[in-house]
């Protein structure tokens, strides 16, 4: 579903990605780890079309990157750690302004469905500004999934969230997955990232160092594996 | 056929093969959502009016002029108002976009990008509009001028709508540096120069009663400053918005 091959991405002089390869099959969930300046979110960027590489082939369900972005895009949910959302505008007003840009059909049931999903039926009509982070991070879900996309990504999108609502936003993302949807997330939190991910990723210094089934390693062994590849 | 026009031109075909529809419904959308959020806050409009009612107030009482005099610097008092508020206006609308990471949502949508310009340009003309609808009547009120004139309202509605093509361009630019409120007074005034002059001559024209013959020129100069600066807008933004 996702294949990238010796990707190469520099700000300026100085380097970000460094010949990244990276492959996820259809319907599998990754999880890439990383510690802060890895490129972890760089390379997400580049997948979900907001970024162009210098060098290397991106190919996303099909599709070649840069060249057909529009396609991809049609494809793609995002969930980045700000949730994209007008805070003067309800939660049904978001959904219903996002699924006119990607022209859902059938959009008011649709908006009942994922607000019923992500467990904001009651507060549709509140402003997204009045929302706790925990719910503003559903409704971003929300706005990801509205469209029916078949590759999710979610860049860390546990930051900020106490652990109810970490943990509320797990449930969600459990049952995405279990849709059969494609999902890559970053992380730093390797319990969880275990926890919810078919295969684990760690990326370092602009390439993956360590790829590894969550069903071959515990999360202990996790991060060992972590702190030896990133040498913390 | 030059290139550039070459460009224009397969970008508009490329609508007319079926997206099209796509396309004007991405701009309603994110014209609908500017309203809704606007007339929810009432931030962007209520900075513009406030600021422009304080300039034309300031006018009346610093000028003490007579009703000829008043009629003659009309058209220089309203054009300096609508453009230093309408640089308020410009730098809001993009803020919202920018600080909660919105921009990255409308780009992510599978529509063509310059849909996010059109869009953003037409929901700033409206906030623009609703402005100046409500600074000519006051402006009439405290300087005894009669502003309610056609040609007058015309040279308004192209100055405002070269105004905010060139200043929703240039504000996606400026809301990517840090320090975007300086930086988009410093880029748009220097380039709106031909579209303000040709807008305060035009305006002068008409409040001081000169031939059409007069007034031409400069209501011709705005309609080619605003094609222009839209099909350049149409041909840019994608790169100007892109990482």
């Amino acid at each position: 579903m996702i294949k990238v091959r010796r990707l190469v991405k520099t700000f300026g002089p100085k380097p970000v990605l460094r010949g990244l390869d990276f492959q996820v099959s259809k319907g599998e969930f990754v999880a890439l780890l990383g510690p802060n300046g890895a490129g972890k979110t760089t390379f997400l960027r580049i997948l979900a079309t907001l970024s162009r590489p210098k060098m290397g082939e991106v190919i996303v369900a099909g599709h070649q990157l840069p060249a057909e972005a529009a396609a991809v895009r049609r494809r793609l949910g995002v969930v980045s750690h700000q949730p994209l959302l007008y805070g003067d505008l309800s939660a049904e007003q978001n959904l219903r302004f996002y699924g006119w840009m990607y022209g859902v059909g059938e959009l008011d049931r649709r908006i009942d469905e994922v607000l019923h999903l992500i467990g904001l039926n009651p507060r549709r009509r509140d402003l997204v500004r009045q929302f706790s982070r925990g719910m503003q991070q559903r409704l971003a879900i929300g706005r990801a999934i509205l469209h029916r996309p078949d590759i999710l990504l979610f860049d860390e999108p546990h930051t900020g969230l106490d652990q109810e609502a970490a943990a509320m936003l797990d449930q969600v993302l459990r049952e995405i997955a279990s849709t059969g949807r494609t999902v890559v997330m970053t992380s730093h939190d390797i319990s969880r990232a275990a926890d919810l991910a078919d295969r684990v990723d760690i990326l370092s210094k602009g390439i993956i160092t360590a790829s590894e089934s969550t069903d071959a390693l515990d999360p202990i062994q996790l991060t060992e594996l972590y702190r030896a590849v990133t040498r913390v | 056929m030059p290139p550039t026009t070459d460009l224009v031109v397969q970008k508009i075909e490329t609508r007319a093969d079926g997206s099209l529809r796509a396309y004007l419904r991405s701009i309603a959308a994110i014209v609908w959502k500017d309203l809704a959020a606007e007339f929810r806050s009432r931030e962007l409009i209520g900075a513009m009016l406030v600021f422009s009612a304080l300039v034309i107030l300031i006018f009346n009482f610093a000028l003490e002029l007579d009703i000829r005099t008043r009629e003659a610097v009309t058209s220089g008092v309203l054009w300096v108002t609508f453009a230093f508020a309408g640089t308020l206006g410009l730098n809001r609308s993009m803020a919202i976009e920018k600080d909660r990471g919105c921009l990255d949502g409308l780009l992510l949508a599978p529509v063509d990008r310059n849909a996010i310009f059109f869009g953003k340009a037409i929901g700033n003309l409206f906030f623009m509009l609703i402005v100046e609808a409500i600074i000519l009547p006051m402006y009439s009120v405290l300087y005894n001028v009669n502003l309610f004139q056609p040609g007058l309202i015309l040279v308004i509605l192209l100055g405002s709508i070269g105004y905010t093509a060139v200043g929703t361009l240039l504000a996606s630019m400026a809301v990517q540096a840090r320090t975007r409120d300086v930086l988009l007074p410093i880029l748009l005034f220097p380039v709106l120069i031909p579209l303000l002059l040709a807008a305060v001559k035009a305006s002068n024209g008409f409040l001081m009663g000169f031939e059409m013959a007069e007034i031409m020129p400069w209501i011709n100069v705005m309609i080619a400053y605003d094609v222009i600066f839209i099909a350049v807008a149409f041909m840019v933004f994608d790169f100007i918005v892109e990482e």
